[in-house]
């Protein structure tokens, strides 16, 4: 590693450490004792007199419950075991300090995330049931279905690209049709595909095919249609048929044009992924994001996010190696 | 009721009406009692009668407990509501009764039915959906709880994103039944929405069960009057919430398409949405009302049962070509649904379901919030506690009337485009025709019954909202409204 390498992975550790630490301070709160709550004689007669029991008067009173909290409770009848049957004392909220208020901060701490995460990283292919699966297997699911779409997308896009690209009459036709399709979010041909589809899996491997076939499409024909003139020029000399030119010469000149392709089109079905696996359910990594929203856990969510832009990155990697294999310089 | 309850026993409340309307309303012309001599002793002769019965009845015996539930249902296919059954077997006295009944229906037959239909489960692993809310609560408790298992069935129930996958997974196949809004069997068969498919509302799992819940900003702002400009989320357009909703903001002078926006949410994003203050409220299923006040993000303004009390909500669906091809699972299945229906209602139940459904797996909200659903022992987030059990119900049968207040009030608000014959489709889609083909069937074979007052009690009056909803006559209901589409 030469010495700009090891000064920007610092600096990239620095920003990390500094992000974490501001996040710990903004995200958490002390938590003090609960405010003990006196009651006078008086009040405590009364509420006896409602049928409430001195144990219990004294034990929420020390929680921080007032005087008309316990009024309430006792007007309505209620001991210790229904109010524990209903959750116990701390889930109404009237309690001070503690539990009570770190169920109202909004945002999980750093610390609150790691803790949610360890439980997932450690425990990665537990299965209980359908709907509850580790995030391994939930990784698995998706993954598949993003290779399956992707290479889908592939096999139409490299040779449509390649008519394209070599082909200026066929790509003037063609364009108006790729300019109309690629905007579309794949959030808009999700209900189209299902009606259409009638079966979920094959409806969400659709929508990938279809939102990441285009930036494949498109680097194809440029790639193809940039490739050197020169070239072009002593295949003809050598007298090439059109589809040797297209193996022998084309396809590796505009290999690394075409893997760039692929490279945006892999982050591209990544994202599509996500999005139409919180829509549609089944197991997925989207899906797990959407029950962890569902339940309101906010902790769980960031740490499916952090997964989820690591996966993206490794793809991206994994491609860019690829990409190093095969071109070369001039 | 619960399968311990023996429906010839005139002294329980079989089917939860005790909170209902009282005797009067719903006496046909002239009692059944009336046909048939009282005899004397009656109450002596009742408990021997149900106390041999009840010695028979064996609570572990799965096959035992559809056949009550056939029986249940027989008796509400006769009776109709539980007064009418009451006063029946007071005048004429349980065994009698049985005699009566058994007569025409031989209950040997039906028992060996009930353990045949189980022995000859035509598809035993079967997918059903559910969205992640607590009306879902026999649904999901009966897998958590094993109540399919102890009918011989392998469930597998998945969670649903939203009502328009689930309406999409149950139309394409992929779910053998689902849970859905109680509407949603209706507008699936009618086309609304979506191609026309058969779909058939074969219980309620619940009543009651929603709220309104309002941001903590408008405390001050009780009266609906004060919500013009507002902006509600509902989870879904052909729901009870939508139509409740818009029920209770007319009545209050608002018109809900012109004064207030109303949009669809699902529900798992309304508490986000109400903290983001994307909305000003919800009529939303639990969990996500409690939910809203347990992270001090709103308050409960109103509960629906104090709108319309055991109103419906969510139902169980099956499509038709399910029932038809799976007869005998399709008993067994809805004999489970039952059970865990009537379990799910019992009080002393409700902390043993709230614990079961917390897991991921499941609703994953935390314990306490479904404590407080289930219980009725609750925070309303305006600083006081509340009790109230029946917060939430576990009633399974969908009623006539409730179909056609449905399609009254989507109607009202022109969902439907035009007039329609409200009974018919109500038939079709909420009660079987079977029922009603049995009691004429009866009638033939026993001249001295009298069924004519039968339909009569079939379309039981409601008391919705202050306003008294008569199935008979639903143009006129429709009108009558100072806020409706249709004059």
């Amino acid at each position: 590693m030469n010495a700009r390498n090891i000064q920007a992975g610092v600096l990239s550790v620095t920003l990390l450490v500094v992000f974490l630490a501001v996040w710990h301070v903004l995200t958490t709160t002390s938590s003090h004792e609960a405010d003990a709550t006196r009651m006078t004689a008086a009040q405590v007669e009364i509420l006896t007199g409602k049928g409430m029991a001195e144990a219990d008067i004294e034990a929420w009173s020390k929680q921080g419950l007032t005087f008309d909290q316990l009024d309430q409770i006792a007007g309505l009848g209620l001991g210790r075991d229904e109010i524990e049957a209903a959750g116990g004392i701390q889930s109404f909220g009237f309690t001070t300090g503690g539990a009570a208020e770190e169920a109202e901060t909004g945002f999980p701490s750093p610390g609150q995330v790691w803790r949610e995460a360890s439980e997932q990283i450690f425990d990665p292919f537990h299965d209980r049931g359908p709907n509850d699966k580790g995030i391994g297997i939930q990784l698995a699911y998706s993954l598949a279905r993003v290779l399956t779409g992707f290479v889908l997308a592939m096999i139409v896009a490299v040779p449509l690209g390649f008519l394209i690209g070599m082909s200026p009459l066929w790509s003037a036709a063609i364009n108006p049709y790729v300019q109309v399709l690629k905007p579309i979010s794949p959030l808009a041909w999700l209900p189209v595909a299902l009606f259409l589809i009638k079966d979920s899996e094959k409806a969400s491997i659709f929508v990938i095919f279809i939102c990441s076939v285009w930036p494949m499409l498109i680097n194809t024909a440029f790639g193809v249609a940039n490739v050197k003139q020169d070239w072009l020029n002593i295949a003809q000399t050598l007298e090439l048929s059109k589809l040797k030119t297209a193996f022998r010469v084309i396809l590796p000149a505009a290999a690394p044009t075409i893997l760039t392709g692929m490279r945006i089109s892999i982050g591209i079905a990544w994202l599509v992924i996500v999005a139409a696996e919180m829509v549609i359910g089944g197991v997925g990594v989207g899906y797990f994001v959407w029950n962890e929203w569902n339940g309101l856990n906010l902790a769980s969510m960031i740490f499916a996010i952090v997964i989820i832009g690591v996966v993206g990155l490794i793809l991206d990697i994994a491609l860019g190696q690829t990409l190093r294999l095969i071109e070369y310089k001039e | 009721m619960s399968m311990d309850k023996d429906p010839f026993d005139p002294n329980v409340d079989l089917w939860n009406e005790c909170s209902e309307r009282g005797a009067d309303e719903n006496d046909p012309p002239r009692s059944i009692a009336d046909v048939l001599k009282a005899p004397e002793n009656v109450e002596r002769e009742n408990n021997a009668f149900l106390a041999k019965r009840a010695h028979k009845f064996d609570t572990e015996d799965p096959s035992a407990t559809m056949y009550r539930a056939l029986e249940s249902s027989l008796l509400h296919a006769i009776f109709k509501t539980d007064t009418n059954r009451r006063k029946f077997l007071k005048g004429v006295g349980a065994a009698t009764a049985a005699g009566v009944i058994g007569s025409m229906v031989p209950f040997e037959a039906l028992a060996s039915m009930a353990k045949d239909a189980m022995k000859n489960i035509e598809k035993k692993d079967l997918k059903i959906g559910f969205v992640p809310i607590t009306c879902a609560t026999p649904i999901i408790a009966g897998h958590a709880l094993g109540f399919y298992n102890k009918y011989g069935l392998n469930v597998d129930i998945i969670k649903t994103a939203g009502w328009a996958v689930a309406r999409d997974k149950c139309m394409n196949g992929e779910y053998d039944a689902s849970h859905l809004l109680a509407p949603m069997p209706a507008a699936m068969s009618m086309g609304l929405g979506s191609a026309s498919q058969d779909w058939r509302m074969v219980t309620n799992v619940n009543t009651n069960g929603q709220a309104i819940v309002l941001a903590n900003k408008h405390k001050d702002k009780q009266d609906p009057k004060d919500w013009k400009g507002f902006k509600f989320g509902v989870p879904f357009e052909y729901s009870m919430h939508n139509l409740l909703l818009r029920l209770y903001v007319a009545e209050h002078g608002i018109d809900p398409d012109k004064d207030i926006q109303i949009r669809v949410i699902p529900p798992p994003e309304m508490v986000a949405n109400l903290r983001a203050e994307n909305v000003d409220g919800y009529l939303a299923p639990d969990p996500f009302n409690q939910r809203a006040v347990y992270d001090g993000v709103g308050f409960i303004h109103k509960l629906t049962k104090e709108i319309w009390d055991q109103h419906p909500c969510c139902c169980f669906g099956i499509s038709q070509k399910f029932i038809d091809e799976n007869p005998n699972t399709f008993i067994t299945l809805l004999t489970a649904i039952l059970d865990a229906t009537y379990t799910a209602e019992k009080a002393d139940q409700r902390v043993r379901f709230a614990e079961s459904m917390a897991p991921r797996n499941y609703l994953n909200q935390p314990e306490a919030v479904l404590k407080q659903i289930l219980t009725g022992v609750y925070p309303d987030g305006l600083g006081n506690i509340k009790k109230v059990p029946d917060r939430i119900s576990f009633m399974p049968y969908p009623t006539q009337s409730m179909g056609t207040w449905i399609l009254s009030q989507l109607r009202r608000w022109d969902y439907i485009k035009s007039d329609v014959d409200y009974k018919t489709i109500s038939d079709k889609v909420f009660m079987s025709a079977e029922t009603e083909k049995n009691m004429k069937d009866m009638a033939e074979a026993n001249s001295s019954l009298e069924w004519k007052d039968i339909p009569e009690v079939k379309y039981p009056v409601y008391d919705v909202y202050g306003k008294k909803y008569n199935p008979e006559k639903i143009q006129e209901y429709i009108t009558s409204f100072d806020i409706t589409r249709v004059s």
